[in-house]
């Protein structure tokens, strides 16, 4: 039955979940689930999977935007049918992974994807530098600091080389949020790109009693900076500003505080994060920069300092090193130095938990 | 059609080597104005450095809480067709196996019902749908669920959409069935993960082994992260071969050179806990010693495996900043067996929720309570004996919230005999 808009309870269907994952398994992967014994990387972008029975499943990794158009997706289902009988996968840091049984149709692949220009870089296995997460900055987010989209694709477009090769020290992994929520949760990337606030929220006094939960805009402060107050004849909050430390979580409660500002706003970075347990345990990232401008289009700050970072710990860092390991072992003081970094007061933490990060020690590097 | 909006910065975005999301849009927007305008706004956000939507409004389909985000633009008077944008999570089947037809078809309602526009995916793990007005959601959702077989996924203060790694579809190292893992989630909780009932959001992350693609460890309440308890297996053969450099050290990650493997300085002098030795022929393990950090295996995968014996560490907390600040997820049960049908997790999920929902603040989440209550309070809730595998050290403040029951007599005192002992 077609769906009828004036009876939407007709036939209507409810809590039946996902499609159950083995649904859109290839049938090498249902026969072979559970007896997998080894992988190797034949070139970057593509992988071999080796069963225990025998069987061989490639894997042809390609970068993606994740903001794509049904126009995108119909031409990666045309490649799908056309090399892959239609089966394929998206990995956790938006690359789409073409899934290969015949070994003849690997090479006509790779040089289909190559012939299509820009749309489908074949990489990110390895220690390169794979697709960056990021979330949905000003295409259609509320609460952003910057945008996503743009900076990804500048970013990307500078480090390109390392996205189709292995010749990093270890992989790196670059991640992006618009703001402090972090729906994308960049605190444990090699290197987060973060959007921040800078001046406090002004209060629109006229509509905070209409379009906010008062109790729950003075709940909302971490440092408790805000207070009921009546403006007038309007019930209103007041906003200690000298203790907003500009989360933007009240502006996430209460619409009536704008916080984003075409000046305030822009981008911290971050290094040193890990989540993967292999060889030391994960680890946050830390501060680097604590504030570029936001310079649409191409983000030529950011671009620079990321690229920078990069460089240096792909000249410096031993193999098998992280960023958090390298900078771990050659001290901060060195990271600074070799960067040229301002270190500044903004990189000494006074929120919770800030003297675990002070150096109670004598051992230092002059 | 030429495009209405004159996009000069934006444009800039479509020179370079990596995928332009310009391009793509633009190529949409000549038959869909949504997308015209929706680049027209993006390019305003450029000039202004600012954002411009608006806080999300209620809108959703009949009977669900969550897995539709109500969106308005600011500037309806310059961009109608986006004047209402409204995002739908569709959840996405586990691990993101695709078979092309079913994309096609949602391709297909997408450019009927939608802006054509897409995150593939978002960062939980949705197909995020960006953009359509509210007399569209009921049509939308009564195609995917008759027609694609497909479900929303959440949003707002519910359980969010479960992920987990590609697992044993895919990998030789998952020590879990990572998709049956989250499908049991996804399935069992469906209440949970369509109508908001819980303080705030709440979030599943199950990764095969201590590699943890899907970072559970950073970004789940609950981390599901595979481990095995018995020896890791070894192919001493394979071993000697990687130092004859007949195999390709890391599985290729370094490049596909063949060259012999340091073992000393690339394996054994990076091992965390020095658990291993290598004699020239064989390599010994201490198993009893090894943390499972997966550091020898991922640098030898033709030779060393994860043992048998295997099953999940169940962490609980991680979170991004947003109040308190970052959280990883602490350890809880070092070891379950995880096995369908799964009694013991739910049974830890029910007292994990029931404490949550009780004492838990309006938008606090899992790991903020037990920061604020104490681990000690979450344990008990959940009926988890304490274990040094929870901490990294005990602790060393003196501090300590004893329990009358902890001490012969409780809290009640004597204080005439006391005086009888001691003059005042």
């Amino acid at each position: 039955m077609p769906f009828d808009p004036n009876d939407i309870m007709k036939d209507r269907l409810t809590d039946i979940g996902p499609p159950k994952y083995d649904k859109f398994f290839p049938p090498i992967v249902k026969e072979n689930y559970g007896k997998w014994k080894y992988h190797e990387i034949l070139e970057p972008g593509v992988l071999l999977h080796v069963s225990e029975t025998g069987a061989k499943l490639y894997s042809v990794r390609v970068g993606t935007a994740r903001l794509v158009t049904v126009d995108y997706i119909r031409e990666v289902c045309d490649i799908a049918d056309k090399y892959c009988d239609g089966y394929l996968r998206w990995t956790t840091r938006n690359n789409i992974e073409f899934l290969i049984t015949d070994e003849s149709k690997l090479r006509p692949l790779i040089e289909d994807l190559k012939s299509r220009g820009n749309w489908f870089p074949i990489g990110g296995t390895g220690a390169s530098i794979t697709n960056i997460v990021h979330t949905q900055g000003w295409i259609h987010c509320h609460t952003p600091a910057t945008d996503s989209s743009g900076i990804v694709k500048a970013v990307m477009d500078e480090l390109f080389e390392y996205f189709g090769s292995h010749k990093l020290p270890a992989q790196v992994r670059i991640a992006l949020a618009c703001c402090l929520n972090m729906c994308g949760a960049v605190h444990c990337s090699d290197i987060a790109i973060l959007g921040v606030h800078r001046k406090p929220p002004f209060i629109e006094h006229e509509r905070v009693q209409n379009v906010c939960e008062i109790p729950l805009v003075i709940a909302s402060c971490p440092t408790a900076a805000i207070k009921p107050k009546k403006v007038g004849e309007y019930k209103s909050i007041e906003i200690n500003e000298a203790r907003c430390m500009f989360c933007g979580n009240c502006y996430t409660m209460c619409p009536a505080l704008p916080i984003a500002d075409q000046d305030g706003d822009g981008i911290a970075i971050w290094v040193g994060g890990k989540v993967s347990n292999s060889r030391v345990p994960p680890m946050f990232s830390k501060l680097a920069i604590p504030y570029l401008p936001n310079e649409p289009p191409r983000w030529p700050s950011t671009v620079k300092a990321v690229k920078k970072i990069v460089e240096i710990y792909a000249s410096d860092a031993r193999r098998y090193e992280r960023i958090g390991e390298w900078i771990n072992r050659i001290g901060w003081e060195r990271f600074f130095e070799k960067t040229g970094f301002e270190f500044r007061h903004e990189h000494i933490d006074d929120y919770r938990l800030a003297m675990t990060t002070w150096r109670t020690t004598t051992q230092f590097k002059f | 059609m030429a495009l209405k909006h004159k996009t000069p910065m934006l444009d800039e975005l479509m020179k370079g080597p990596w995928p332009s999301f310009v391009t793509d849009i633009k190529r949409v927007a000549e038959r869909k104005p949504q997308c015209d305008d929706i680049l027209g706004l993006m390019e305003l956000s450029y000039k202004d450095r600012e954002g411009h939507w608006k806080h999300g409004g209620i809108v959703g389909v009949f009977g669900y809480g969550g897995g539709v985000i109500g969106r308005y633009c600011d500037r309806p008077d310059l961009f109608p067709n986006v004047a209402h944008f409204h995002t739908m999570r569709v959840n996405q089947p586990a691990s993101k196996f695709y078979k092309t037809d079913v994309l096609r078809k949602l391709c297909d309602i997408w450019e009927e019902k939608g802006s054509g526009l897409f995150n593939f995916h978002g960062s939980t793990g949705d197909i995020i749908l960006l953009g359509t007005t509210t007399d569209q959601l009921e049509a939308i959702f009564y195609e995917l669920t008759h027609e694609l077989g497909m479900d929303l996924g959440g949003s707002g203060s519910n359980m969010r959409t479960p992920e987990g790694c590609v697992g044993r579809a895919r990998c030789e190292w998952s020590c879990l069935d990572t998709q049956d893992i989250v499908y049991d989630i996804t399935m069992r909780y469906q209440d949970e993960l369509h109508r908001p009932a819980f303080p705030y959001k709440f979030k599943f992350k199950v990764s095969g082994c201590p590699n943890d693609c899907v970072a559970a460890i950073a970004r789940a309440d609950c981390s599901i992260i595979g481990t095995w308890r018995d020896k890791i297996r070894i192919d001493q053969e394979a071993v000697r071969a990687y130092v004859g450099g007949e195999l390709v050290p890391h599985g290729g990650a370094d490049g596909p050179e063949k060259r012999p493997l340091d073992i000393q300085a690339e394996v054994i002098d990076k091992c965390p806990t020095k658990c291993m030795e290598w004699d020239g022929k064989n390599l010994k393990i201490w198993d009893e010693d090894c943390v499972r950090c997966m550091h020898c295996i991922n640098i030898m995968p033709r030779a060393l495996r994860p043992g048998e014996d295997v099953g999940a560490t169940i962490l609980v907390g991680s979170k991004a900043p947003i109040l308190e600040g970052a959280q990883l997820s602490s350890v809880i049960i070092p070891f379950m067996k995880m096995e369908p049908p799964y009694e013991e997790f739910h049974e830890f999920v029910g007292k994990m929720w029931d404490w949550w929902m009780e004492h838990g603040k309006n938008r606090e989440r899992l790991g903020e309570l037990i920061q604020r209550l104490g681990m000690r309070e979450f344990l008990r809730a959940t009926d988890v004996k304490p274990d040094p595998r929870m901490v990294n050290t005990p602790r060393y403040n003196p501090y300590i919230f004893y329990d009358p029951d902890d001490v012969p007599g409780g809290w009640s005192r004597d204080p005439k005999a006391y005086r009888e002992r001691h003059q005042p």
